[in-house]
Order: structure tokens, then sequence, then C-alpha cells
């Protein structure tokens, strides 16, 4: 459809679109070829072709370690943010309570606010409770910031749920709890696969609020920033080469789901 | 297969008993008030529908009896039970929503058989239920389709077999033909109608549909800004329709402001004698009860006049007429197909057939 | 139709965890700015020194100007993206719309880090665009201002928030009736009148919430200027790190803090005013 002028091409609005696409992935493509380039990861333009790079960041285990913390952070991220997120969109859909309008603004802050400052509220209250930082304290202020993101899309989904599914469940005797079991939660499964993907992809790459978290065990995005301190090499490129293809990975997959359970619906 | 739910368990109320009883329901909504003091008894095997505008409460009606909202006051009783104060889910009463409300998850069998499944009744039973209620409603060849894949008639006879597989006492029915298209609406009413007669169940209908009102009802509860205006045999409430709103809005009619004086009753070019005591008042004469008189020859004892053709409107078996027979007095006039008239006719019709109604 | 007792369960655990981990952390941080460091610690003296200090000492009054001007300049410049972008992919895409779409999102779900530490190989005195620029031979020395600059800043983050922008003027644009603009050209508008008059107010709501976003995030951002800004590049969120931090002057980087929160506050409301104002409801 191109209502606003039918039949007519606009080249020049064509070639601005791919441009402005050259600029978004113009720093990804040179990320990847670098990641394979002898020579390091600057100049041009890059010559010698070497897998180098990836064994030596194979044989990292400073690297793995890091990797591993942040699943383990980004897993009970998700865990603790879908969760409460979950109860506080049905509070919000359906509860009515004092200060209902203040809490639904609470809770989407750490999705507005600069991290620095949540990240630093959450040390302050940290040091408060004289909790010693470490992973724990990660996955707290992880869980904690990211049930915005939990909260926002599944609030979304419960408008889109039809309120007469649940009552036709209820008048045909089902109690609330069978309700929210049968009826409820298999209408948000996309909903919640989506914020749990979001959640998980966000809490992997989370820096401003672990910042001021982080204990001595590094997550991954941590382990990075500190070598980007000690200079560049193209292991970085390598490992910033999987993350993005895990990252695309991830998108594809949730891409297909969607599209597949939207298929099953319609 | 009848038999078999019409003597389900929750079957227990003798035929013309009453099995559920409004007594004065309001229901506010903040400020609103929806429902403003409804009283009315159903009769078991009754098909009763709840006709009115949107904004009338009929739907409001429906969702109190179902569960889904509380009455600001006021009692629901179901064959001796207080009924307002169970939930939903421990209620004899099943509905079929108005846009069906299919579990889209579920196969067509799963959704018939859900409402079994968590009454914990034995999975065995339960789908040879569920297969039962689908052939009942000529869906068993689609037993295992998710409810997308159906067309709208389809859906709304998958939730009929929803509904019916837990042998309620009462259904309730919120305008489900509504989505259809006109054809297999009147189609669907049929079939509804015969399905209530061979199962019994009492129906509980909601419409905006009059005319589905009149084809499928026992009787009619006319419902207007949250009050009763109504409630009558189909045939009643159009023969003597108790409001000029009733006459109105059940069929068309011409309704005629009249001055009552000594045995008569005027109403500009039309007077008519009457049993109504002096005063205004208000009569509905339906459109088919006035006559074209042709030629001169008038039937005994009706009172004629003459009226110009403004309009004729041909509707196949019948004609609708627009004559003016005063400044500013038009009446409609349903007469047997004829050919085109104009110019000034003379018309007539019975004293008794202009129904008096309050305003 | 939900019992007293489903509200209450699905009430509470939220209400007090959010009461708890974050409404209780943010007031601590409001409390901190009140209070003092004396000999290296903390004293719960109540005082409005902190706040004092930021409108008298120029410097602070200097980085936030910086800031604010860094932030306008990224809101501006992913306006400037991310709106042709949208306006092409919603009205000009035809069949590739949805391959397009998602071409835009897949950035958005990659790491910042990442695409940070991308562009400072690029930047770099030794990076790769320096090098592609001696080999064609445009220059013959390295160009220095790239990295470390305000200008490496802004890039860096209209980079990370063009896809933010584009993502609520796409929403805008697709929700817009396409028979509006069939009448528009009906009634006589060109398409540049039907642009002005039509497309652009109904999406105006669209592109309030994405130069909100840009800016927002912009102003409190401390890792674009760690990471490609340099000393002149640094903003407002690197001076209550380094308050945090090597400093060790917590109340005054709490007051710091607060004036952020307040001004990403103040920010908000009025474009949510605004964006009612514009939404035609």
């Amino acid at each position: 459809m191109q209502a606003a002028t039918p039949s007519r091409r606009q080249p020049a609005l064509s070639a601005y679109a791919m441009f402005v696409f050259a600029f978004i992935y113009l720093p990804v493509v040179v990320l990847i070829a670098y990641s394979f380039n002898r020579d390091g990861v600057g100049g041009f333009p890059p010559r010698h072709f070497t897998l180098h790079w990836y064994g030596q960041l194979f044989g990292d285990s400073a690297i793995w370690d890091a990797v591993l913390n942040s699943l383990l952070v980004a897993a009970g991220s998700v865990a603790l943010a879908l969760t409460l997120g979950l109860l506080a969109a049905l509070a919000l859909d359906r509860a009515s309570f004092p200060g209902k309008a203040l809490f639904r603004r609470l809770v989407l802050l750490p999705l507005i606010l600069p991290g620095i400052i949540t990240g630093l509220s959450l040390l302050m209250f940290a040091v408060f409770v004289n909790a010693p930082l470490n992973l724990l304290t990660v996955f707290f202020g992880h869980g904690t910031a990211l049930i915005s993101v939990a909260t926002t899309e599944l609030f979304a989904g419960l408008q889109k749920l039809d309120r007469a599914q649940e009552e036709a469940s209820l008048d045909l005797g089902a109690t609330p709890w069978q309700t929210f079991w049968r009826i409820t939660l298999p209408n948000l499964k996309l909903s919640l696969i989506a914020a749990g993907l979001l959640i998980f992809t966000l809490s992997m790459d989370e820096i401003a609020v672990t910042f001021f978290l982080i204990g001595r065990d590094n997550t991954l995005p941590m382990e990075i920033w500190g070598r980007l301190r000690q200079g560049m090499t193209p292991e970085i490129n390598a490992i910033s080469t999987l993350i993005f293809v895990v990252s695309v990975a991830l998108i594809s997959i949730w891409y297909r789901l969607r599209t597949r359970t939207l298929r099953d619906v319609s | 297969m009848s038999a078999s739910v019409a003597n389900g368990s929750h079957v227990n109320v003798a035929a013309g008993g009453t099995l559920l009883e409004v007594r004065s329901v309001a229901k506010k909504f903040g400020a609103a008030t929806v429902l403003k003091n409804i009283s009315l008894d159903i009769a078991a095997g009754e098909f009763l529908t709840l006709l009115g505008e949107s904004g009338s409460g009929k739907t409001t009606l429906l969702r109190l009896i179902a569960g889904f909202e509380a009455p600001t006051s006021g009692e629901i009783w179901m064959s001796g039970q207080r009924l307002d104060t169970l939930p939903p889910y421990r209620r004899p009463v099943n509905t079929v929503f108005q846009h069906y409300a299919l579990f889209p998850h579920m196969s067509v069998q799963e959704n018939v058989a859900y409402g079994l499944h968590v009454k914990g009744t034995a999975a065995g039973e339960a789908t040879s239920r569920a297969e039962e209620a689908l052939r009942m409603v000529k869906m068993h060849e689609f037993a295992g389709a998710r409810p997308a894949k159906l067309s709208g008639g389809q859906q709304q006879r998958v939730a009929l077999a929803r509904a019916l597989v837990n042998r309620p006492q009462l259904l309730l029915l919120d305008e489900p033909l509504s989505a259809l298209d006109a054809n297999l609406r009147k189609q669907m009413q049929s079939e509804l109608k015969s399905l209530q007669r061979e199962l019994g169940i009492t129906f509980l209908f909601v419409t905006h549909d009059q005319e589905e009102a009149m084809a499928l009802s026992d009787r009619i509860a006319l419902l207007r800004g949250g009050a009763l205006e109504q409630i009558a045999s189909p045939r009643e409430i159009y023969g003597h329709p108790a409001t000029a709103y009733a006459a109105q809005f059940i069929g068309q009619t011409n309704l005629l402001h009249a001055d009552v004086r000594g045995g008569w009753a005027v109403c500009g070019a039309l007077r008519w004698p009457t049993g109504e005591a002096d005063g205004p008042a208000i009569f509905s004469l339906r459109p088919e009860v006035i006559a074209c008189a042709r030629g001169d020859e008038a039937s005994a004892g009706a009172v004629a006049f003459r009226g110009v053709v403004r309009q004729q409107l041909f509707g196949g078996a019948n004609e609708t007429l627009e004559i003016a027979c005063g400044p500013e007095q038009i009446l409609r006039v349903r007469i047997p197909a004829a050919e085109p008239l104009s110019g000034e006719h003379t018309f007539t019709f019975f004293p008794a057939d202009a129904i008096r109604v309050r305003a | 139709m939900y019992s007293r007792a489903y509200k209450s369960l699905v009430s509470l655990p939220p209400l007090l965890w959010v009461g708890i981990f974050l409404l209780l952390p943010y007031a601590l941080m409001f409390v901190h700015s009140f209070w003092m460091v004396r000999d290296g610690f903390i004293v719960h003296h109540w005082n409005l020194d902190n706040y004092a200090a930021l409108f008298t000492k120029p410097v602070y009054l200097q980085v936030l100007l910086r800031t604010m001007r860094i932030a306008a300049s990224v809101t501006l410049c992913s306006l400037l993206l991310g709106y042709p972008l949208a306006y092409y992919l919603s009205f000009h895409a035809g069949t590739r719309k949805e391959l397009l779409y998602q071409l835009v999102i897949v950035p958005l779900w990659v790491s910042y880090l990442v695409r940070g530490y991308a562009w400072k190989t690029i930047l770099g005195s030794t990076g790769v665009l320096n090098g592609f620029l001696q080999y064609a031979h445009i220059t013959h020395a390295p160009v220095g201002f790239l990295l470390y600059s305000p200008f490496a800043v802004v890039l860096m983050l209209t980079h990370i928030y063009t896809p933010f922008v584009f993502l609520p003027i796409y929403a805008a644009l697709e929700t817009i009736p396409r028979p509006l603009l069939e009448a528009s050209q009906d009634l006589g508008a060109t398409p540049g009148k039907t642009f002005r008059r039509i497309i652009l107010p109904l999406s105006m709501p669209g592109l309030l919430a994405g130069a909100t976003f840009a800016f927002v995030l912009s102003l409190g951002d401390f890792l674009a200027p760690l990471l490609v800004g340099g000393a002149s590049g640094t903003m407002i969120a690197n001076v209550v790190q380094s308050l945090f931090g090597a400093a060790y002057d917590w109340p005054l980087g709490a007051a710091v803090s607060v004036c952020i929160l307040m001004l990403t506050l103040a920010l908000l409301f009025f474009t949510e005013t605004f964006e009612k104002r514009w939404s035609f409801k």
C-alpha cells in the first residue's frame, strides 16, 4: 500500500533509508570483520584472515567464568522478574488499591530512569542493610529493575485477553485457581516468552546497574569492560561477535514462536 | 440423546413451576444506575427473552444471574436456593457468550469437555458426553479442530454444546446470534427453538432484535433504562402494548395523542368511540388494522376518515402507505399488495383496535 | 468478578517487593542528599549544602549544560535518522516491510557495550576509519578529533537510540488510517501538504515518545563518555560516578542524582501532557 503517493517511487527516500540501515549496521559489520583480522582491531583494510582470536577466546577461562556468572544472574532475573511482573500486571489489570497510580509509575521507573540512579540507589540500600556486594546483589538489582519490563509486556498481554474467556471458564464450573492455570496463563504464553527473552537479553547485557553492585565475580559485560581499560584486542571482537550471533539467534527463535502462535490462533 | 440431558441430575423442577426469581434487584456502577429494582420470575422450561436497546440493562441482568457481577441490592433465587451469593462456578447455570468466548488454545472437543474436566468428571465419561453434545449440535466431525478454523455459525454451535454438556437448569444466552449474517441467523433461530423444546431446559435469551424475540420467546421482558417496561407473551405484548414505548419498540405503530370527551376520542381528522375516561390519552393504532376502503362500502362498526396517499412502499406481500389526513397528521397504513395508489381515499378501522397505552 | 482474596494475593507480593527494593532505595538516595561527609564518614547531619554547592560552583552547571547539549544533539540526530526510516517503511517499503522492520529491531537486542566498543575501534587514531581515510589517500595523518570528543559520544548514542526512536514513530504511522490520506489527496492536497497537515500531526505522539526516550536516556548515560568521550565528553552522570567512587562524597553525588531524577521526571511529565494534547481521543 503506497497511500500517500500511489504508484510514485521515492528514490531519494529509499536511498536515505538505505543510508540509515548502513549506519545502523556498519559498526556490527566492522566488528565481525576485524574479529578475523590477524593484525589487530584497527587499520584498513583488514588483511590476513585468522581464527586465532577465537582460539584464544575459547581458552580464556576468565571470560567463560564471566559467561557462567551472567547466565546465572540472567536466569535468576527472568524467574524473579516474571513472577513479580505477572502478579503486578494482574494487580494493575484487576485490583484496585490505594496508591495504584503511584505503584504503576514506581514499577516503571527503572525503565525510564538512567541506570546509574537505580544502580546507586540499590548500592546505598545494600550498604544500608549491610549486604556484601556479590552476584546475589547483582541478581537482586537486575530482577527488581526488570520487573518493569515484565509488567509492561504482561499487562499488554492481559489487556488483549478477552475477559469473556475467564468468565466462560468460571461459568463452566472452573474455580478461579483452575481458571488461572488453564485459561489465563496459556493465553499469556506468548507475552511470557517474549518478556522472558527480553529480560534475559537485557540482564546479559546490563552494565549501568551492575557497575555499582558487582563484587569480585564479574559478569560478562563487566569482564569485557575491565579488559577495554587494558587495551583492545580482536579477542574482544570475537566475544562481541559471539554475543551478536547469540542475540540474533534468540530473536529469531522468538520471532518464529510468535508467527507460529499467531498462525495457530487466527 | 435429548432425554439423557433432560433427565440429568440438575433438572428437578416440575414443569411450569418457578425456576428463577429475581427479587427487587438493582445494580449501580459507580454513580450510574444500570438496573432499577427489577423483579421477575422465570418458569421452568420457559423461553424468556430480555429485550431492550443497548443500555437498557438486559446484559447486566444476565451477568448478575450468571454471577459475573453482584447486585447492589436485591436477591436472586433458584429452586429455593439463594443464587446471588454464590460464585459463578457454583451456580447451576451456563452461558452462551455473545462472541462465543471459545478457548483458542483448546480443540473443539477440549472446549466442550472443559466444564466436565474442571469438575472432576472421569475422563471416559467426559469424552462420551462431550461427543454426545457435539453430535446434538451436529459438530461431532469437527471435534479435533481449533475454534479459529470454524465459521461463525460453527463456533456458535460449539459454544452451545459447551454450555449444554453441563446440563444446566438454566441456559443464559447473551445475544448469541448477533454476529451471524441474516440467513444463518434465521436458521439458528429455528434450531435453537427446537433444541430448547427437545431438551426442556429453561432459556434466558438476551437480544435487541424484536423480531427475533417475538419468533423465539414464550414470554418477552421488555427493559428500558434499567426498568421493566412490560413482561408478557409476544402476542400479548404486540396486541396490547402497555406503553407507548412498548408499542413503538415491538412492531410499527401509529401513536395517536387523542383527547377523550363524552365517550369519543378525537385526534386530528380521526374520531372514534371509546370507553376511556375524559382527558388526554395515547392510543396505539397498528398500520395493519387500518384498511383502505374501495368504493364507499364500510364494514359495520368501523370508523372512516379521508387521507391523501403521500408515499407507497412496496413490501412484497403487502404495501406500506404514508397518508396525510390533516395538517401535520401522517399515518402509516399496511394493506395487501395493490396497484399504485394516489390521491385521496377513504380509510377505516375498528375502534377496538385503537389500544390505549401509557406514556 | 475477582474476589478480595484473589486481588490481595496478586497485589501484595509485588507491592511489598517494589516498596522494599525500589521505593526504599530511591528514598535512601533522596535522604542521603541532605546529609554530609565529615572526616571521611557520612554523618546524618541534615543540611542543604550539597544543593547549594550544585548551584554555586560553575563546574556542575557547565557539565549539566554540556550534557543537555549532547542529549539534545542525540535526540535531533536520532529523529532525523529514525523518522524518515519509519516513514519509508510504513508507506513505501511494500512487500519488504516486514523484513526491513525485523532488520531495525535486531540491533535493539544487541549489546550496548558491543556497539559502543565497535565505535571505539572505528573512531580511534589507529582505528578503522582513520585507516580507511589514509588507505584512500583522503588524509595523510590520523584525524584525532574523532574519538574522545563530544562528537564521538553523540555518534555512539545516536547509533544506539535511532532504533528506539524509530519504534514508536513507526507504530504511530502504522495506526494512521490509510483512507485519511486518500481523502486528503481527494480534497486536493499535494503529497507534501498531506504529510505536513495529516501524517505529521497524527504521528506526533510517537515522535514525542521517541524523542523523550532518546533525550532522557542520553541525559543519564555515563558509559558512552567513559568509552568514547574522553575528558571533553564528560557528562553529568560521570560526575555522580566519580563522587560515589574516588571522591567519596555520597551526599553530594546523591544531590546530583536527585537533580537528574527531577529533570527526568519533569521532562516525562511535560511530554505526557503534550502527548495527550496530540492524541485526539
